[in-house]
């Protein structure tokens, strides 16, 4: 029991893999998560950076006592809800029902 | 001072009796979710049966542990400003985790990590792998809680060194308490399996959102809802003045020895990578990814989790730096030299201002310290259903009888696995009573992301990885990282070291991530060129099509 479910001959799945279809599902997984994780990580990483080399800028204060360190943390917050949710809309519209379609396919031929 | 005393007393009370009401509650919940639980998908993954707002609540009351509520809340209220990265990184780390894992995991997964890892390898080794690292990962994060737990305990029952609690002194009730936490642990693990462990954990986030919600508002509502003077007067109050709203006081300090200085600001950065790449390498998080039924329930249940996540985080500001401006640095350090009273002691000082005197002070006291111990036992429990699961599952199921075994004799096993991890931890946590909880949490962290993380991305994304390749980045990225952890400056050398009169320290950084992340990653990498096995190509692609389309999921 502990290793996988009925599966079916593993060469259904190469050749799903290699259909068109599922190329596009793929393009559209990759060409979304992996431009947005650079983005997320560098723009993460720039806070770190400033935050260690680059004191007097994040002590810049802004209005009363609230200084650029502050604001650029707080950023990070709206950056992060921003992503999610963007991610959310992308994924709906555009890869859940790519995955729908393929799980509909793959049912059918088992 | 017979007032303080008796304060003191009502707090006692009041704080025993609302836990004692928390722990009746989730031992009903317990034992009404073990009648539910009939078969293997039930203890581990609870039926897959919640939906992704239960699971992004039951996420939040797993991940937000005594580190996060105490630890962050006595950072900022200490040395201000750096307190605040903590909270950045642990949230911006759910990226990782919604973007890359969440829903890839939960499609082609069953009850572990070590599912995903294992899938298209050979099942001893890197189950065997898998099941070190989650184990490992989970000690020290546990020690962790159980520690603050005991550290907690003796300030928050007002037990001072001349006093005495039934006849215990200080020390005796951080024994006790660690025994009862541990015991109450076991017991929500082995009678309640992952549905009842969720519910604490629901029961738990709920709780801990309404505190801290209650506290940022009566702080906010004491400035007239003015950020900038409550940061004002808390650096006033500091006695550390501007300094405090900046960073550097804690992290990347500027010492006058420039090598010094060179490695203080490596060592942040350090920090700051391990805290962003831990999370999705954390086995008990990951873990909670399989108790909701599809993919799109996992990534609904990560928006959750980063909604309520973020909402905690942001209150760590008001709470951090209320308890700065209205408790005080002196008063805070009188308590706790860590600064891990800091949020308790807020909230007597806020229950004293609004709610009428020393009683309105002890009463909200007493709520926060028992929404502390909440906090503290459903983040226990998540991480030994975690370790007692890749116990069972993976080494017990996989390696030991290959997978020739029925969903009873598992169960059982991982029943009995529970009992003994919690006894260990009940040992380790007695015997490490005395360490550093935010140390215990960080390098939980970074073995998580060295160690796990490697290993999860390559398998997920990289065709030709091969088992030699998961063997090499499990144990490369875990064993580099406790190594180098060894030699630092945390275990020795220091004057605030864990043995401060010994000296084998050479690795300069408290915080290995910086290297041994990359060296995960490497060693993933050479292991795959070096293997004499290719890659299972066909295996790849089953799971590739299984992951992204949800296709045969369990």
């Amino acid at each position: 029991m502990s290793t996988d479910a009925p599966t079916k001959p593993a060469s259904s799945y190469v050749d799903i893999q290699r259909s068109a279809e599922f190329t596009r599902l793929r393009r559209a997984l990759r060409g979304f998560v992996f431009p947005m994780t650079v983005a997320f990580f560098v723009w993460y990483a720039l806070y770190v950076i400033l935050s260690a080399y680059a004191r007097d800028f994040m002590s810049t204060k802004v209005v009363g006592h609230i200084n650029i360190a502050l604001i650029f943390g707080l950023l990070q917050f709206v950056s992060t809800f921003l992503i999610a949710w963007l991610y959310e809309r992308y994924s709906s519209r555009r890869l859940d029902p790519a995955a729908a379609e393929l799980r509909s396919k793959i049912g059918d031929r088992s | 001072m017979i007032l303080a005393a008796a304060s003191a007393a009502t707090t006692r009370n009041i704080t025993i009796t609302l836990f004692v009401i928390f722990v009746i509650i989730t031992l009903g919940i317990t034992v009404w979710a073990s009648r539910q639980t009939r078969n293997a998908t039930d203890f581990y993954a609870g039926g897959r049966s919640f939906s992704g707002f239960q699971n992004g609540m039951a996420i939040g009351g797993d991940y937000m542990s005594a580190a996060s509520f105490l630890g962050i809340a006595g950072i900022i209220a200490l040395n201000g400003y750096d307190g605040f990265l903590y909270s950045i990184g642990f949230l911006v780390a759910w990226l990782v985790a919604l973007l890359l894992v969440a829903e890839l995991l939960r499609n082609s997964g069953r009850y572990t990590m070590a599912d995903v890892l294992a899938f298209r390898m050979r099942q001893a080794p890197v189950r065997t792998a898998a099941a070190v690292s989650t184990v490992t990962v989970s000690i020290f994060y546990l020690l962790a809680q159980m520690v603050g737990a005991g550290a907690l305990v003796a300030l928050l029952l007002g037990i001072k060194s001349d006093t005495t609690f039934l006849g215990m002194d200080a020390n005796t009730a951080k024994v006790a308490t660690i025994i009862m936490i541990g015991a109450l642990m076991i017991i929500y693990v082995t009678v309640g399996g992952m549905k009842g462990t969720t519910y604490v954990q629901i029961v738990k986030a709920f709780m801990l959102m309404i505190g801290a919600i209650l506290m940022t508002v009566l702080v906010l509502s004491a400035y007239k809802f003015n950020l900038s003077s409550l940061l004002g007067d808390a650096a006033a109050k500091s006695g550390k003045g501007d300094a405090f709203l900046n960073p550097g006081l804690v992290y990347g300090r500027e010492v006058a020895d420039a090598t010094q200085t060179f490695y203080n600001k490596i060592d942040l950065l350090s920090l700051g990578i391990a805290l962003v790449l831990g999370t999705a390498g954390l086995p008990h998080i990951l873990i909670r990814f399989y108790t909701v039924p599809t993919a799109r329930a996992a990534r609904r249940s990560v928006l959750w989790a980063i909604g309520i996540i973020g909402g905690f985080y942001l209150m760590t500001l008001a709470l951090g730096f209320g308890a700065a401006a209205l408790v005080g640095g002196e008063a805070i350090r009188a308590q706790n030299t860590g600064g891990n009273t800091a949020a308790p002691q807020l909230a007597q000082a806020l229950g004293e201002r609004y709610f009428g005197g020393d009683i309105g002070g002890a009463t909200f006291l007493a709520v926060i310290a028992a929404v502390a111990f909440a906090t503290i036992l459903a983040v226990v429990a998540g991480l030994t259903l975690a370790s007692s699961s890749s116990m069972s599952h993976d080494f017990y199921a996989n390696v030991i009888k290959k997978g020739e075994t029925t969903e009873r004799q598992e169960v059982v096993v991982a029943r009995t696995s529970a009992l003994v991890i919690g006894a260990v931890s009940i040992v380790l946590g007695i015997l490490a009573k005395n360490l550093n909880v935010a140390f215990l949490v960080a390098l939980a962290f970074a073995v998580a992301a060295s160690g796990n993380l490697p290993a999860i991305i390559y398998s997920l994304f990289w065709k030709r990885f091969t088992t030699s390749g998961a063997v090499w980045a499990i144990y490369g990225g875990l064993i580099s990282c406790v190594v180098l952890v060894f030699f630092s400056p945390v275990v020795s050398g220091a004057s605030n070291s864990m043995f401060p009169n010994q000296d084998w320290q050479w690795f300069p950084l408290s915080n290995p991530g910086i290297i041994s992340i990359p060296l995960g990653f490497l060693c993933g990498w050479i292991g795959t060129i070096l293997s004499r096995e290719p890659a299972d190509e066909d295996k790849y692609a089953e799971l590739e099509v299984r992951a992204l389309t949800g296709a045969g999921a369990h």
